[in-house]
């Protein structure tokens, strides 16, 4: 199936899809009602396949870039293994995805996150296999569709390379835990005060606690992609970030 | 001296909660949704529950230590690679 048409049927399920449900990142296992996770799983499913045949082309058309992937998707894997007590006086931990957006486009990145959030659902018990499709949605979806929003609006307005990445990094970070919040307030809404009193809460939970992790996350990604532009100058041709050039 | 900077505002912002906050407990925030969950909903109970749970907080942080590691072995073989090639690109 062609790209274009994949993404055309992904966007139609989602507009399909959002009116009656919504879920997104880290829930844990069993904690969404069955409809929903397969709701979830049914809207990520499209990004996956994009996001597949994205990452194939790109290894075909630069084989020399399966390096950088492999960064790219080891970086994810060690920022959403460190939990960093925030502000709220509970822990999260950033997602590590926002590098890879840059580098690769948001859907090579749902497979990243794919491949992230497996490996803690089968053996940490850290997210689970039935919110699998609603956490692959918010952390590899939504999270990477507003990091690379964010990237390019900052180049678009002649903003420096610096804030740019910062700024992908950080928005998708906390975007990503607000899709959660959604996702859970969907399928929670309280008895009194319905979905908006559920998000509130849901939001204090994970939103708040996220915001310096947010900040954290974007200087992280600044340093591994100054890093990055420096010794990885063909690479960075390769994938077109040509205003790598100042 | 500007990555150690901005090194330290990260770490500054992991420690100063600690420090802020003495007697908060800094559980996980999705423990913290599972709550909420079930203050919201008195009769939700998960009807699923993970295949493999790790045995106790030492293996997990095993499991978590391990993922760090073998991620930043990646990263950093991939950049020291990088740096090697510019090297060898500036003397041949």
């Amino acid at each position: 199936m062609p790209a274009k048409k994949v993404w055309i049927i992904g966007l139609l399920l989602v507009i399909a899809l959002l009116p009656q449900s919504a879920y997104a990142m880290h829930i844990m296992e069993g904690f969404l009602p069955p409809l929903w996770s397969i709701a979830w799983g049914v809207l990520a499913i499209p990004f996956v396949l994009v996001g597949y045949f994205s990452i194939q082309k790109t290894i075909r058309d630069h084989p020399r870039l399966k390096m950088l992937l492999a960064m790219a998707c080891a970086f994810a894997f060690v920022l959403s293994a460190l939990k960093i007590p925030s502000v709220t006086g509970s822990c999260s931990h950033p997602t590590g995805l926002g590098f890879g957006t840059i580098l690769f486009g948001p859907t090579a990145m749902t497979v990243m996150a794919l491949i992230v959030l497996l490996f803690q659902a089968m053996l940490l018990a850290h997210g689970g296999l039935t919110t699998l499709g609603a956490n692959t949605f918010s952390m590899g979806v939504a999270g990477p569709l507003v990091a690379f929003a964010a990237y390019k609006v900052v180049k678009k307005a002649n903003g420096p390379q610096w804030f740019a990445v910062f700024m992908a990094a950080a928005l998708g970070n906390l975007i990503t835990y607000i899709t959660t919040s959604f996702q859970l307030a969907l399928a929670f809404p309280a008895e009194t005060g319905g979905f908006m009193a559920s998000l509130t809460k849901f939001l204090g939970i994970f939103a708040v606690t996220q915001i310096p992790l947010a900040v954290s996350e974007g200087i992280l990604t600044v340093l591994i992609f100054n890093a990055i532009a420096v010794y990885g100058r063909e690479e960075l041709k390769d994938l077109k970030i040509i205003s790598m050039e100042g | 001296m500007k990555n150690l900077i901005l090194i330290a505002i990260v770490i500054g912002l992991a420690v100063l909660p600690l420090v802020m906050l003495s007697d908060a407990e800094f559980t996980g925030a999705d423990g913290e949704a599972e709550e909420a969950i079930t203050e919201i909903n008195v009769d939700y109970s998960p009807w699923f529950s993970p295949l493999i749970e790790p045995k106790s907080g030492e293996v997990e942080s095993l499991l978590f230590a391990l993922q760090a590691a073998a991620g930043s072995g990646i990263i950093f073989y991939g950049l020291g690679y990088m740096i090697g090639r510019s090297k060898k690109e500036e003397t041949a």
